[in-house]
């Protein structure tokens, strides 16, 4: 069963999600991106269905968003709210219908960035946790973790740091450097919180990329294989009263009985173990 | 309590708000106390739901290209509340004027639960906004609602019908199933928030009568000081 951060999406008949959803998530300039991108070519060369979605990339908000934050008028509540918008447009448009069709569904950036932006700005914890209420509980978040010192020539090196990767809406500092190092030592700190509290996996983000897509590699593989097993033990329960319950019974139906016992028990014969532990072995797992 | 001398102390404006369902009367009943209230010299600011700037072609596009879940709809007239709450009501309130607004939060409590959004998920998603003085629901069967739209528009909107629910292909019928449910939300509203029930059905000036009886009582009392 998908699981929801609050009431999730009551009036919507969700079906079963039997696609897999994992996040990536980490202040501005940590290599996301990058991360995502071979993350996703290498999960396409396996076969997977993959579809990627980002921060502020609704068909809705986008243009809006991008407007507003050009603008000064912006506060916490309405840039909470603009992202929260985007967000969920984007979560009944592409990451639902998705995820019901079976695919890999990364996200670059999830609810936590909202949750950490909206607290840094001093917006009521339980509150914006609330306003997301209608998210699915991703089924990995891996999170690319820095410290401020790491951060900071990295994220100039890329490009010029805006107003808003600044905090300057803020008021920490008047410079822009001495801001944007208050502000992402505030954010970082409460992504570490959350990594603590939401159990994320967490990826050094000073790692040669190389080495980082590896070990995000072998966390993803190690929640497929998982995700697979839960798949065949499922498949496998519901086999199971066609296997067992009506065997007892055979003899005296003759020759039909009999042979649909044969046939039913050939399909199992290659993973007995698995059919008996079944029962133990799903509760063992987390929610999906 | 802490007690202020008179010069200090700044007496907030009064929030008066109107609600009721598209047909119910409450946008005339709210012009008429405008000018009824400036031409006793109070000063007055008039906000309408859904007029910000902000998230103005959003919600165009949005509509035009029916692409609204009950979610984004919910979200939207959110951001649009909460940027007219931060520079259209609340400054105002302070600053001692009498903010009227046409709609409030409860449209939404309405309208979303309405729509099938988890109630008490839109009551927290608006803790930040402000209790109002005084709250006029203008209550009328739907009838009468259809029948004044009708008389008066070519047109039923899309969302205004609930259109997006498909509950009906027909506008009026969608209308009357979707307004109706939203009346029933009002109802259940009306006991937990307090609403100035008003008929909507009786004569306008009788209903004016009876917000201005209510109103004129708001500036009797001391005002909830400024916050």
């Amino acid at each position: 069963m998908t699981r929801f951060f609050g009431p999730g999406l009551p009036y919507a008949d969700l079906g079963e999600l039997k696609g897999v959803l994992i996040t990536l998530e980490g202040t501005d300039g940590v290599g996301r991106s990058t991360q995502l991108v071979q993350l996703k070519q290498w999960l396409e060369v396996q076969g997977y269905g993959v579809i990627d979605t980002g921060w502020t990339r609704s068909e809705l908000m986008s243009e809006t968003i991008m407007a507003a934050k050009a603008g000064h008028t912006l506060n916490q509540l309405t840039f909470t709210l603009l992202y929260a918008t985007d967000f969920a447009d984007r979560l009944e448009k592409v990451i639902i219908p998705a995820l019901r069709s079976g695919f890999v569904v990364l996200a670059d950036r999830y609810v936590f960035t909202a949750f950490a932006r909206s607290v840094v700005r001093g917006a009521d914890p339980s509150w914006i946790r609330n306003v997301f209420g209608f998210a699915p509980v991703p089924d990995m978040t891996l999170y690319l973790k820095t410290d401020v010192d790491t951060l900071m020539p990295r994220l100039l090196r890329n490009r010029r740091v805006d107003f808003w990767e600044a905090g300057m809406d803020m008021h920490l500092h008047t410079d822009l450097y001495e801001s944007a190092r208050r502000y992402q030592w505030r954010l970082i700190r409460e992504y570490n919180r959350m990594s603590r509290q939401y159990g994320f996996d967490a990826i050094d983000a000073a790692l040669d990329p190389g080495e980082i897509q590896e070990r995000i590699r072998r966390k993803v593989q190690g929640l497929l294989e998982e995700r697979r097993m839960q798949t065949l033990t499922d498949n496998l329960e519901a086999l199971r009263p066609l296997l067992f319950e009506e065997a007892p019974t055979p003899a005296a139906r003759g020759g039909r009985g009999a042979a649909a016992t044969r046939t039913a028990g050939a399909t199992t014969t290659a993973s007995p173990a698995v059919l008996v532990q079944a029962p133990r072995r799903r509760g063992d797992l987390p929610d999906a | 309590m802490k007690v202020r001398t008179a010069s200090r102390s700044r007496r907030a404006g009064r929030l008066i708000v109107v609600e009721g369902i598209d047909g119910s009367g409450k946008s005339t009943q709210i012009q008429l106390l405008h000018k009824w209230l400036e031409a006793r010299g109070i000063e007055v600011v008039f906000t309408a739901w859904n007029s910000s700037d902000l998230v103005r072609q959003a919600t165009k596009r949005g509509k035009k290209k029916n692409l609204l879940t009950p979610t984004t709809f919910s979200l939207l007239h959110a951001t649009d509340f909460a940027d007219r709450l931060t520079y259209n009501i609340v400054p105002y309130l302070k600053a001692g004027i009498t903010v009227l607004a046409d709609r409030y939060i409860y449209t939404a409590f309405a309208r979303d639960a309405a729509r099938g959004v988890d109630p008490q998920w839109v009551r927290d998603l608006y803790a930040f906004a402000r209790k109002p003085d005084a709250a006029f629901y203008f209550r009328v069967p739907i009838e009468v609602a259809v029948g004044r739209l009708l008389g008066s528009r070519a047109k039923i909107k899309f969302y205004e019908a609930g259109m997006d629910l498909g509950l009906s292909a027909d506008p009026v019928e969608s209308f009357r199933l979707f307004q109706g449910r939203v009346i029933d939300e009002y109802d259940r509203l009306t006991t937990e928030y307090g609403f100035r029930v008003i008929d909507g059905t009786k004569n306008i000036d009788t209903q004016q009568r009876q917000v201005r009886d209510i109103v004129r009582r708001l500036y009797d009392e001391p005002a909830a000081e400024a916050s």
